[in-house]
C-alpha cells in the first residue's frame, strides 16, 4: 500500500510530523515502512501554460516552434519535439532557469536555428511514473485539465509536493489497505484526533428508489455474507478530477474515467472494493450470487475467455454471469463511454475463495488482495454509499434513493475480557491503570471497566485480526513501545543443555574428517532423476524405493529427493575441477530420503549418512615431496580412524564387493556386527571408471554409510589397561601366498592360531613380482608376543610362531619365504 | 728442580699459546703430560730429593701442571666451540620454506555458525531438538496456526510432495513436535536447527534451501520480557557485550505478539554504514510469545503456561558474520570458499 502524505493529512492533521518521521513511529509501531520517497523528484520552476500557437520549425520535421502563455506576462517560444503539441492545450511548461529530475536545468536555447525559452514536458520529464498514463500521454506531453490555471506551480497542480509512505504489510495488519486504516494508526501513535468523512450527506436529490431498478439475492451464502447494490442515474462518462487521479497515480493506480476512478478511490479510502456495472447490461436489474457452473465461460475485462470452475464465486444477472467475485469484472457489463445508469456493488466475499480463484486465474489485483484478506464488514455499507455522493458530484450522477442489500450474517465486534494483571504478567511490564486506559482511547477501542483493572473491550470490526486477549496485549505492548519493555532473566528452575548422542557423533566425526583433510560440502536435497538413479545398491532401489518426486518441481535438476549423496559429492568434485581446484576432499553429512510408497500416503525414511570422497593428489607436491595419488587406501583409511573413534572398529569388516557404479576390483562392502546379525552400512570404493567420465573426472575414490546403525553401537566408554610391565618379542614372518588371499585372512587365521601369547600381528610390506609368478604374492607380517606376568622365553615364542606359519601352509599353500 | 720445574711452565705456556689445532694441542699434551712427558720426566728425579724439599717441590709441581691443564682446557674447548660452530654452520636450512602441512580441511560456514549459536544456547540450558525435512501439512501449517488457505501461507510458498506432505518451510514443526515429546512437563527449553525449503527463485540473498534454527521456551510464567532478557544474552554471546537489540512490532502466525528483532550493526557499532542501510541496525531473528492455539496443539494448556519462541535464517548470519556477497557460495561448495573458514 502506497500512502499518500498529504492525502493522509485530510484525515488527521499530521503538522509538525515530517513523512520520514511519520515512517519511522509507524514502523517502530508495526506498520513497516520500506522508504518515503518524495513525489518531487527534483522539478522546480514549473508551470501551467498554454499552447497558443504551434508551426512546424522550419529546419526540423520532428519539431514544432509553439507560443505559450505561462503567465510570466510575455508569450513564450518554445521548440517542442512532442507528436501531441497543438494550440489549445494546457500543459507544464520548464521556465527558463527550471530544474527537472536527472539535474537537467532549463536555459535559453537555439534548436535548429530557432530559439526556445522553455521546455514542455512529458510526465516522464516530470518524474511521474507514466506507465499509469494513456499512451498518447506516454509518448508526448502531459495534458493538462483545460480549466487549469495558466501560471500555477506544478507541483501543486500534479500534487508533487507529497511524500508517499511504502507499507509492508504483514497479513494481520490488512485494516492498513486503506486510507482510514492508515489515518487510525497513525491517530493511535500521535494520540491525534481523526477528521473522517460522512458519506450520508447530500446523498439523495431524487425520489427513485434504488429497488425498483435492482434486486439482489445471494444464492451462495457461505461465500458472501454482504452485498448491497445502489444504482446511479444518468451519469456523464469522462474523466475524473485532477486531483483524484493524481491521488490514483501516488497510490500506483491507472485513471482510467470518473466511474471507475470512483471505484478505485473508495476502494483507496475505504479499503472496500468497489464494482460499477452498466445497468443497462445486467438483465433485468437482478443479481446474485452464485457458484459457477460446470462449463460456465466469462470473458473478463481484459478480453480473456475464463473457464469457470464450480468452486469459482460468481455475480450474475437474470440470464448470464457478469463477474468473478471479487476478482474481475466481466467484459459484458463493463462501464463505457455510452454507459448512462450504474449498478454499484459493495460486498465482502470469503477471503479464502477469492483467494483460490485469482491464484488459479492468474489475476490478482488490488481488489483480490483485499477481499483475500477480508474486508471490514463495518464499511460494506459506508464505502457504497461514499462512492455513490462521489458519482454525484463528479459524474453528475444522480444516486437513487435507498440501498438495496443482502446480509446473511450481521457483522459484530469482538469483545475480549483482559486485566491489568494478566497484560503486565504476560509482558513483564508494571503498566498503570491509566496507561493502559490511554491506550484503549488511542486506538478507539471500547473499554468498560468492568471490575477494577479489567476491561471488556469491544475491538471495532475494523480490526478483524484482534480476537484473542494475547491479540489486545500485542496492542498494547506495540502502543506502550517494545523498547519499553524490560530485559529479565527466565525465571524457575534451571536445565541442563546436552547433545543427544548422535548429536555428539557428528560433531566428532566432523573434527575428526576435518583433521584427516576433508572438506564439508552441504549440497541440495533435491536433485535429478538420474543423480537419484545412481549406487542402486545404496540409493534404496534394493529395498523396493523409487525417488520421491517433487509435485511441482521448478526445474528438472530439482525434481525428486535425494537417495544417495555420492551424486552430489561428484557433482562438487567435478565443480571444482573445472575451476582448477584439482585435488579434492570432501565430505558430507546429510538424509536420504526412501519411501517404498508412490505415491506417498506417510512421511518418507530420512536415513542420516556420512559419505566421502577424495580425487587428484593426497597433498599438493611440494619442494620436499612429490605428488601422490589418493588412492583406495586414503578412504579406507579415514574410514578406520572413523570407527575406531566411534569404538566399532572390532564390530566392522571390510569384504570385497561389486555394487553398480564402483569399481569392481576395488570396492569394500561395509558391514557392522549387530545383535541381529552383521549388517551392510554402505561401501568403500573407486566409482566405476565409466561414471568418472561421465562426471568428467579421474580416479575417484569415495564412500557412502548408514549413520543410525552407528549412532547404536558407538561406544564411547574407556577403561584403563595396566601398562605392559614385561618386554614383547617382536618376530617376523613373510609368507608367497596367492595373490587372490587376503591379507586380513592371514592375519585373522595367525590370530587364533598363534595362541594367546600372541599379542598383535599386522601386514608390514605386500610384494609382488616376476620372480614369485603372476599369481603369487610375498606377504610380510609383524608378530608381537607378549606375557602380561613374566618375560617369554624364546621357545616359546619359537612355538607359537612355528604354529602360525603351519596354519598358513595348511590354510592357504604358503611358503616360507627366506 | 724447581728452575726446571719454572722452565718447564714458561715453554709450555708460550708453546700452548701459539697452538693453531686440535691435533697439536694433543701432540702438546702428551709432550709435557703423557706418560712419557716432560713434567713426569721431571717428577720422576723427586726420589732424590730430601724429605723436608719433597713436598715443597711436589707442591710446585702439581701446581705446573695445573697450569699447564688448565690452559690446555681452555684451548681444547674453544677448538670444540668452533667445531660445533662450524657444524651447525654446515646444518642451516633455509627456514622460509613452507613446512609439511598435514592439510587439514574445514567444516562449513554454515555448520560453524549453527554450532556457535548452539553452543551459546547449550551454555543457557537449552537441548537441540530435531525433525523431519519431509513433513506432513498439519506439522508445518495447521499445529502453527497457519489454516489451509491462510493468506500468511503466501508469506512461504512450499514444495508439495503430495496434498499433505511437503518439505518443511521452515523449523517451527520441530517446536511443536518437542512440545509434544515434553508431554505438558515444563519448563521446555529447546533450539531445533535444521534446512528448510521455500520457492524461491535462487539469487544472491535467495536460495530454495536454507537452514534456520529455532528455539522455544515453554513455562508456567514466561514472560515477553524474558525473551528480551534471552535474546540480548544470546546476541552479546554472539557479537559481543555491546551488542543492543531492538524489537518491532511485526506478525508471524504462531506468536502473539510477533517481532522483528535488530542487532546493532556489528560493522559500525550502531553508528551507520552501508552494511546497516545507515541505519545503525540489522535484523536478524523473528520472534514473538508463542500463540495459545500453538500451544494447545503441543499439549500444553495456555491458562496454565506461556512460552515464547524466536527463529532466525543460518545463512543470513553467516553472510553479516563473513561478509559474503552471494548466497550460492554456500551450496557450491567451491574448496576456494570453503578453505576460507578454517578459523577457530
Amino acid at each position: 500500500m502506497n500512502v499518500s502524505y498529504r492525502w493522509l493529512n485530510e484525515y488527521i492533521d499530521l503538522s509538525g510530523i515530517e513523512p520520514a518521521k511519520l515512517a519511522e513511529m509507524m514502523t517502530r509501531g508495526g506498520i513497516e515502512i520500506d522508504s518515503v520517497p518524495s513525489r518531487n523528484q527534483g522539478v522546480s520552476k514549473v508551470v501551467v501554460g498554454l499552447v497558443k500557437t504551434r508551426e512546424k520549425h522550419p529546419d526540423a520535421d520532428k519539431l514544432s516552434v509553439c507560443t505559450v502563455d505561462a503567465g510570466t506576462g510575455e508569450e513564450l517560444q518554445i521548440v517542442c519535439g512532442a507528436p501531441n503539441v497543438a494550440a489549445g492545450l494546457k500543459v507544464p511548461v520548464a521556465l527558463v532557469g527550471a530544474e527537472l529530475p536527472g539535474g537537467l536545468k532549463i536555459k535559453r536555447a537555439k534548436l535548429r536555428g530557432v530559439e526556445s525559452q522553455g521546455m514542455l514536458c512529458s510526465a516522464r520529464e516530470l518524474g511521474i511514473n507514466d506507465k499509469l498514463l494513456p499512451k498518447e500521454q506516454q509518448e508526448g506531453l502531459y495534458i493538462l485539465p483545460a480549466d487549469s490555471e495558466i501560471g500555477a506551480d506544478i507541483l501543486d497542480v500534479l500534487a508533487l509536493d507529497d511524500s508517499i509512505l511504502e507499507l509492508d504489510l504483514t497479513p494481520n495488519r490488512s485494516d492498513c489497505l486503506s486510507m482510514l486504516g492508515v489515518a487510525y494508526e497513525a491517530s493511535a501513535l500521535t494520540g491525534r484526533p481523526l477528521r473522517l468523512p460522512d458519506p450520508s450527506k447530500d446523498l439523495y436529490a431524487s425520489t427513485d428508489k434504488t429497488s425498483d431498478h435492482v434486486q439482489v439475492t445471494i444464492s451462495a451464502k457461505e461465500l458472501c455474507s454482504h452485498y448491497s447494490a445502489r444504482f446511479i442515474k444518468g451519469v456523464k462518462i469522462g474523466p475524473s478530477p485532477l486531483w483524484m487521479q493524481n491521488r490514483l497515480i501516488a497510490a500506483g493506480i491507472r485513471p482510467i474515467s470518473n466511474i471507475v476512478d470512483i471505484t478505485n478511490y473508495v476502494m483507496l479510502e475505504y479499503g472496500q472494493p468497489l464494482h460499477a456495472f452498466d445497468a443497462a447490461k445486467v438483465a433485468g436489474g437482478r443479481i446474485d450470487v452464485r457458484l459457477a457452473r460446470e462449463g460456465e465461460t466469462l470473458v473478463t475485462l481484459d478480453g480473456q475467455e475464463r473457464k469457470l470452475e464450480p468452486h469459482m464465486l460468481l455475480i450474475t444477472d437474470a440470464e448470464k454471469p457478469i463477474a468473478l467475485a471479487g476478482v474481475m469484472g466481466g467484459l459484458n457489463s463493463e462501464v463505457t463511454n455510452d454507459t448512462v445508469d450504474i449498478i454499484l456493488e459493495s460486498a465482502r466475499f470469503d477471503g479464502g475463495s477469492v483467494r483460490r480463484t485469482s491464484r488459479q486465474l492468474g489475476l490478482r489485483s488490488e481488489a483480490s488482495a483485499r477481499f483475500e484478506k477480508e474486508v471490514d464488514p463495518g464499511r460494506v455499507r459506508e464505502a457504497l454509499d461514499r462512492a455513490a455522493g462521489l458519482m454525484g458530484k463528479y459524474a453528475d450522477g444522480v444516486v437513487s434513493e435507498g440501498v438495496v442489500e443482502t446480509i446473511v450474517s450481521e457483522a459484530k465486534p469482538s469483545v475480549i475480557t483482559l486485566s491489568l494483571e494478566k497484560i503486565n504478567r504476560f509482558l513483564g511490564t508494571s503498566l498503570s491503570s491509566l496507561e493502559v486506559k490511554t491506550i484503549w482511547s488511542r486506538l478507539g477501542f471500547e473499554a468498560a471497566e468492568t471490575e477494577n483493572d479489567v476491561w471488556q473491550v469491544t475491538v471495532p470490526t475494523r480490526r478483524g485480526g484482534v480476537h484473542l486477549d494475547v491479540d489486545l496485549i500485542e496492542e498494547v505492548a506495540r502502543l506502550h513501545g517494545y523498547d519499553e519493555i524490560p530485559t529479565t532473566p527466565i525465571e524457575g528452575p534451571t536445565t541442563t543443555g546436552s547433545l543427544t548422542k548422535p548429536q555428539a557423533i557428528r560433531r566428532d566425526l566432523r573434527g575428526l574428517l576435518t583433521g584427516s583433510g576433508l572438506y564439508e560440502a552441504i549440497n541440495y536435497s533435491v536433485t535429478s532423476p538420474q543423480a537419484a538413479g545412481l549406487f542402486p545398491d545404496l540409493n534404496g532401489a534394493d529395498d523396493g524405493c523409487k525417488p520421491i518426486p517433487l509435485a511441482m518441481p521448478m526445474s528438472e535438476e530439482r525434481s525428486v529427493l535425494r537417495t544417495v549423496l555420492l551424486p552430489s559429492l561428484l557433482e562438487a568434485a567435478a565443480y571444482n575441477q573445472s575451476r582448477k581446484n584439482n585435488d579434492v576432499a570432501l565430505f558430507e553429512i546429510a538424509n536420504v530420503y526412501h519411501s517404498k510408497e508412490a505415491p506417498l500416503t506417510g512421511l518418507p525414511k530420512e536415513k542420516p549418512r556420512l559419505a566421502l570422497l577424495l580425487t587428484g593428489n593426497r597433498t599438493a607436491p611440494a619442494w620436499n615431496r612429490a605428488a601422490e595419488k589418493v588412492d583406495f587406501y586414503d578412504a579406507k583409511g579415514i574410514l578406520e580412524a572413523v570407527f575406531e573413534r566411534l569404538g566399532v572398529s572390532g564390530k566392522i569388516a571390510y569384504e570385497a564387493a561389486q555394487p553398480e557404479h564402483f569399481h569392481p576390483g576395488r570396492t569394500a562392502a561395509l558391514t557392522l556386527a549387530t545383535e541381529n546379525g552383521r549388517e551392510t552400512i554402505g561401501y568403500v570404493g573407486q566409482i566405476h571408471p565409466d561414471l568418472q567420465r561421465e562426471f568428467d573426472l579421474g580416479d575417484v575414490y569415495a564412500a557412502e554409510l548408514e549413520l543410525a546403525p552407528l549412532y547404536a553401537e558407538a561406544d564411547g566408554d574407556i577403561a584403563y589397561r595396566p601398562l605392559p610391565r614385561y618386554p614383547a618379542v617382536e618376530r617376523d614372518l613373510a609368507v608367497v601366498v596367492g595373490r587372490e588371499v587376503p591379507g586380513e585372512a592371514l592375519a585373522s587365521a595367525i590370530r587364533s592360531a598363534a595362541g594367546e601369547l600372541l599379542e598383535s600381528v599386522r601386514v608390514f610390506d605386500v610384494y609382488t613380482g616376476e620372480r614369485l609368478g603372476a599369481d603369487k604374492k610375498s606377504v610380510a607380517l609383524a608378530l608381537v608376543y607378549r606375557h602380561s606376568d613374566r618375560t617369554l622365553t624364546d621357545e616359546e615364542v619359537t612355538a607359537s610362531h612355528e604354529r602360525a606359519l603351519a596354519e598358513l601352509e595348511q590354510s592357504f599353500g604358503a611358503e616360507l619365504r627366506k | 728442580m724447581r728452575d726446571k720445574l719454572e722452565g718447564l711452565r714458561r715453554e709450555a705456556l708460550e708453546q700452548l699459546g701459539g697452538v693453531a689445532d686440535p691435533g697439536q694441542l694433543n701432540e702438546l699434551r702428551v709432550q709435557y703430560l703423557g706418560k712419557k712427558g716432560q713434567l713426569t720426566e721431571v717428577l720422576r728425579g723427586m726420589g732424590a730429593l730430601s724429605a723436608e724439599e719433597r713436598p715443597v717441590i711436589g707442591q710446585i709441581a702439581n701446581e705446573v701442571r695445573a697450569a699447564i691443564e688448565a690452559v690446555i682446557a681452555e684451548k681444547q674447548e674453544a677448538f670444540d666451540r668452533a667445531e660445533t660452530a662450524r657444524r651447525l654452520q654446515a646444518e642451516t636450512i633455509d627456514v622460509t620454506l613452507p613446512g609439511k602441512s598435514r592439510g587439514e580441511g574445514t567444516i562449513h560456514p554454515l555448520t560453524k555458525v549453527t554450532q556457535e549459536i548452539e553452543d551459546i544456547f547449550l551454555g543457557m540450558g537449552y537441548r537441540i531438538a530435531e525433525g523431519p525435512e519431509v513433513e506432513t501439512d498439519f506439522f508445518n501449517f495447521e499445529a502453527l496456526n497457519l489454516p489451509k488457505n491462510h493468506p500468511a501461507r503466501d508469506m512461504q510458498d512450499s514444495f508439495y510432495l503430495t496434498e499433505e506432505i511437503l518439505l518443511r518451510t521452515h523449523t517451527s514443526p520441530v517446536q511443536i513436535r518437542a512440545m509434544r515429546a515434553a508431554n505438558g512437563q515444563t519448563p521446555l527449553k529447546v533450539i531445533c536447527p535444521g534446512k528448510v525449503y521455500r520457492r524461491d527463485d535462487d539469487d544472491a540473498t535467495h536460495s530454495f534451501m536454507f537452514h534456520q534454527i529455532e528455539g522455544i521456551v515453554v513455562g508456567p510464567n514466561i514472560r515477553m520480557s524474558d525473551l528480551k532478557g534471552t535474546l540480548l544474552q544470546f546476541v552479546q554471546a554472539m557479537y559481543g557485550p555491546q551488542t543492543q537489540i531492538r524489537l518491532r512490532p511485526s506478525f508471524f502466525p504462531f506468536t502473539e505478539p510477533s517481532a522483528e528483532v535488530d542487532v546493532t550493526c556489528a560493522q559500525c557499532g550502531g553508528h551507520g554504514c552501508r552494511m546497516c542501510k545507515h541505519t545503525g541496525w540489522i535484523e536478524i531473528l523473528g520472534c514473538g510469545m508463542v500463540h495459545p492455539k500453538v500451544l494447545e496443539y503441543g499439549g500444553y494448556d495456555p491458562k496454565e503456561v506461556t512460552g515464547f519462541a524466536f527463529g532466525m535464517g543460518v545463512e543470513r548470519i553467516a553472510l553479516l558474520k563473513y561478509g559474503v556477497d552471494d548466497i550460492r557460495h554456500f551450496y557450491n561448495n567451491d574448496l576456494r570458499f570453503l578453505g576460507q573458514f578454517a578459523r577457530m
